[in-house]
């Protein structure tokens, strides 16, 4: 793994990470619900020949706190839907990855498995889902059908506290991405014939009723959209505890941990390793792609980032913290970082720029080019869907008999 | 007064309306095929493209319906991504209000409406067939009866999501130091249907509401359509009965406090269009031989009669068997649901009246292209169907994917330019401004009074 090209992703959230990051003086946060606004954005990406984006979304805004809605005034509220968004993206772009977030606690499954074979389609091959359950019982509220675990602010200190209050959502968040699956592979390939001697348009016997039943739901099937080019689009998960690791293996293409140091990866990465085991994955079949997270404020310039991104912490009245590890340095820094936690055994990283459009742009013009400078990565894309850039094999499909 | 007319196209995603053994014929799911005829509609100055809805692929005899034309997109997906191609089309979808929740409804079409700059619409269509519902964790869980106060709430619920934002809470001040202003979003819906309360994601996009379609002919759906609908979506496209349609849902605006001009009806239609009449009707003839096979005429036969006709020869006479009217054999469809043995004694009325086989009965119920002629015959007819209040314009559905309206948009519409009945280029830049449509008064946050003066 740590010899092969280094991935990377951006997650676009907003401004950027930052809460205040709106405030930025570069900042446009007017223009934060206008398709020129992340046409720009996904384009700078893409410049940088990047695997893939990430776009951030919940069924409820955001708040200051992981686990119920705040009442602040002074931070980015709103969103718009990221699967829409993406498939917007998809005919502005050519190479790029689009992975939207999709809560797939409320949505129904069978439309996160057409939408997202949909975009693969728009993008012709470059559509992810990042499938994240709902930590907020408040946003129960907003679709009156159930109800979900209430964390307590304990709770919310310790991700394997938070998982194992939420084990539920995450063991019917493995249904869905596996009734997903079992829907885009529910059309074969040629399942559409136009037989103009009989009339028929489909042959019925490539098409499967995936008549899926688990603890939560069932679905029918198939899908009614045929099988999508990728196969199976790439799934991404981010995870911080067993549980979500278990998730991940049995379910994910790309598992997105977050460590803080070169020890802590190879400890997190021991822990997918046990998931991956433990749910008896074979990935010589099916590869899981492990990618670190880190938050990052990128200036060249000695002190620069760190200056900003405390001027950010005074603006929103808090020092900024995050899941992951928060970078600020120069671009060299964060290279030594990336190859040296990649030795531990990453594929690659998702960054989330403190603020957009100046992390991104420095992502893409200055860490980039120091990372080619060390052979560490690409200089041109390469032909092919978001899982051939990945090494990841195009899925057989579980219904189609082998020939 | 002259009136405009209002041009919608659609891309057919099931059914037999697409002439598929034509070497013309292309994908249906490529997204090529969608991009073409948006810019082919957007080129003819169409008011907008459309895409409608079906959440499970229909069932024949117990297995797959192997001669639909079926296999496509999630329609407000790939809607999102025909806007990104497109500057001033408007781009609509029917939405089930079954099978889905006015939180993400809301919030899908609001994004549509912010990410092409003003140009969504929803056809609100419901749905309470259990069939469907297999593919859904609800299930089919909406009595018949039941389907238009769930549409009317899931409308009303909608509406009150996307008033949750009044356009001055979005502040996105620096300065300041204000992104939103307190409160934006929050709201509290206690109805029949729906229990839901908390706070909405997405400010409203350019439109305010998108355009709200509503398509169905019953009593309470031309009901809902008065008092709700901006456009209406109709199959009468005969100008008699699209006359007295027109007339009976005009009619209904009054009640409601609204005037003709807040509702535009629009019935599906099909062009065929050649150098002369006599060619533009031996090539409609052909479509519609291509579009009712053999085999689609006995499978249409079958869905009527509940039963398996296939030892009957489709160019022979009817089966004089009587139907079974409680067997569905063709699941996933409304229009064959109820009345079967009323529809079967009128197809065998006909057939005896005019002599028809199978096949040629079910091209004269089914078949048949709506306009046909040269492109002066088609604009003529296009025009007159307008002026004499069959309707305000018409979905043209088009029998080959993705090339069939480029002889319309090239040869028919610059006719209608020239007789001053459609625009010559766009004057607006909202589906809105192409309909003549007002904006929504913003019944929520915005109407002056906020929680608190900021």
């Amino acid at each position: 793994m740590s010899d092969g090209p280094l991935h990377l992703a951006v997650a676009l959230d907003g401004a950027g990470w930052h809460p205040a990051a709106w405030r930025s003086h570069d900042a446009v946060p007017g223009a934060l619900f206008t398709a020129a606004y992340w046409t720009r954005l996904v384009t700078e990406a893409e410049r940088g020949l990047l695997d893939f984006v990430t776009l951030e979304d919940a069924l409820g805004p955001q708040s200051a706190a992981p686990h119920r809605p705040d009442d602040r005034t002074d931070q980015v509220r709103g969103r718009l839907d990221a699967v829409l968004l993406a498939a917007h993206l998809a005919p502005l772009t050519t190479h790029i990855g689009l992975v939207p977030t999709v809560n797939v606690t409320h949505t129904e499954p069978f439309h996160v498995a057409v939408g997202i074979a949909t975009l693969d389609h728009a993008s012709r091959g470059r559509a992810g889902l990042r499938p994240q359950i709902a930590p907020r019982a408040a946003d129960a509220g907003h679709f009156g059908r159930r109800t979900t675990p209430q964390l307590t602010d304990d709770d919310v200190r310790d991700p394997e506290l938070i998982a194992e209050r939420l084990r539920p959502l995450f063991a019917e968040a493995t249904d869905v991405v596996e009734v997903a699956r079992r829907l885009w592979d529910s059309w074969e390939d040629d399942a559409e014939i136009r037989d103009t001697a009989t009339g028929r348009f489909l042959d019925g016997a490539k098409l499967h009723h995936i008549d899926f039943e688990g603890a939560y739901f069932s679905v029918k099937g198939p899908s009614i959209t045929p099988r999508p080019p990728q196969g199976q689009p790439l799934v991404a998960s981010l995870a911080h505890a067993s549980t979500p690791y278990e998730f991940a293996a049995r379910g994910s293409d790309v598992v997105l941990v977050t460590p803080r140091d070169r020890a802590g990866t190879e400890a997190i990465l021991a822990q997918v390793d046990e998931a991956v085991d433990r749910v008896g994955r074979d990935e010589r079949a099916r590869p899981l792609r492990r990618f670190a997270e880190l938050v990052v404020f990128l200036d060249d310039e000695p002190g620069a980032a760190i200056r900003r991104k405390e001027r950010l912490d005074d603006l929103d009245g808090a020092t900024y913290t995050s899941d992951a590890l928060i970078f600020t340095g120069g671009s060299g820094e964060l290279a030594d970082l990336l190859l040296d936690w990649r030795a531990a055994g990453l594929d690659g990283f998702r960054l989330r720029p403190g603020a957009v459009p100046h992390d991104l742009t420095a992502i893409t013009r200055r860490l980039v080019p120091e990372l080619r400078r060390r052979n560490a990565f690409r200089t041109a894309y390469g032909t092919g869907t978001l899982r051939t850039r990945l090494g990841l094999p195009h899925p057989r499909n579980r219904y189609a008999r082998p020939c | 007064m002259t009136k405009q007319i209002h041009l919608a196209a659609q891309l057919p995603g099931i059914h037999n309306v697409t002439v598929w053994p034509d070497p013309r014929s292309g994908s249906q799911i490529a997204v090529d095929s969608f991009v073409h005829l948006a810019r082919t509609a957007e080129r003819g100055r169409f008011d907008f493209f459309f895409l409608a809805e079906g959440l499970r692929l229909r069932e024949h005899k117990g297995r797959l319906y192997e001669l639909d034309v079926a296999g496509r997109p999630d329609n407000l997906t790939m809607l999102s991504t025909v806007a990104a191609v497109t500057t001033h089309l408007g781009v609509a979808a029917t939405v089930n209000a079954t099978f889905n929740e006015p939180y993400e409804v809301a919030r899908r079409l609001a994004t549509l409406d912010h990410l092409s700059g003003g140009r969504a619409a929803w056809n609100v269509v419901t749905s309470f067939d259990s069939f469907t519902g297999e593919n859904f964790r609800r299930g089919g869980f909406l009595a018949e009866a039941d389907r238009y106060t769930r549409a009317a709430e899931f409308l009303a619920t909608t509406r009150e999501l996307w008033d949750s934002w009044a356009g001055p809470d979005l502040r996105a001040d620096p300065v300041s130091g204000q992104f939103v202003r307190p409160g934006a979003g929050e709201f509290a819906h206690r109805g029949t249907h729906f229990d839901i309360s908390g706070r909405f994601t997405t400010p409203p996009g350019p439109q305010g509401h998108p355009v709200i379609i509503q398509s169905g002919e019953s009593d309470a759906g031309r009901e809902f359509a008065a008092s709700d609908a901006e456009v209406v979506f109709s199959k009468y496209n005969r100008l008699d009965e699209a006359r007295a349609f027109y007339r009976d849902v005009k009619g209904r605006l009054a009640r409601y406090g609204r005037s003709p001009a807040d509702l535009r009806i629009m019935p599906t239609a099909t062009v065929v269009v050649a150098d002369t009449d006599e060619e533009a009707v031996a090539y409609a003839d052909e479509i519609t031989r291509a579009q009712v096979s053999p085999q689609t005429a006995i499978a249409h036969l079958e869905a009527v009669w509940g039963r398996d006709l296939s030892a009957y020869d489709p160019d022979g006479p009817l089966p004089e068997i009587d139907p079974e009217p409680d067997s569905l054999v063709l699941k996933g469809h409304s229009v064959f649901r109820t009345g079967r043995a009323e529809t079967a004694r009128r197809w065998r009325a006909l057939a005896g009246e005019r002599g028809l086989s199978i096949r040629e009965l079910v091209i004269a119920v089914h078949g048949g292209q709506t306009f046909v002629g040269s492109p002066h015959t088609v604009a003529d007819a296009v025009d007159h169907f307008v002026q004499t209040d069959g309707a305000d314009g018409f979905v043209f559905a088009t029998h080959l994917t993705p090339g069939g309206l480029d002889d319309f948009v090239d040869r028919v519409v610059p006719l209608l330019q020239e007789k001053g009945v459609h625009r010559p280029d766009y004057t607006g830049t909202t589906l809105r401004d192409h309909l003549g449509l007002r904006r929504p008064t913003d019944t929520g946050r915005s109407s002056g009074n906020t929680r608190e003066a900021s």
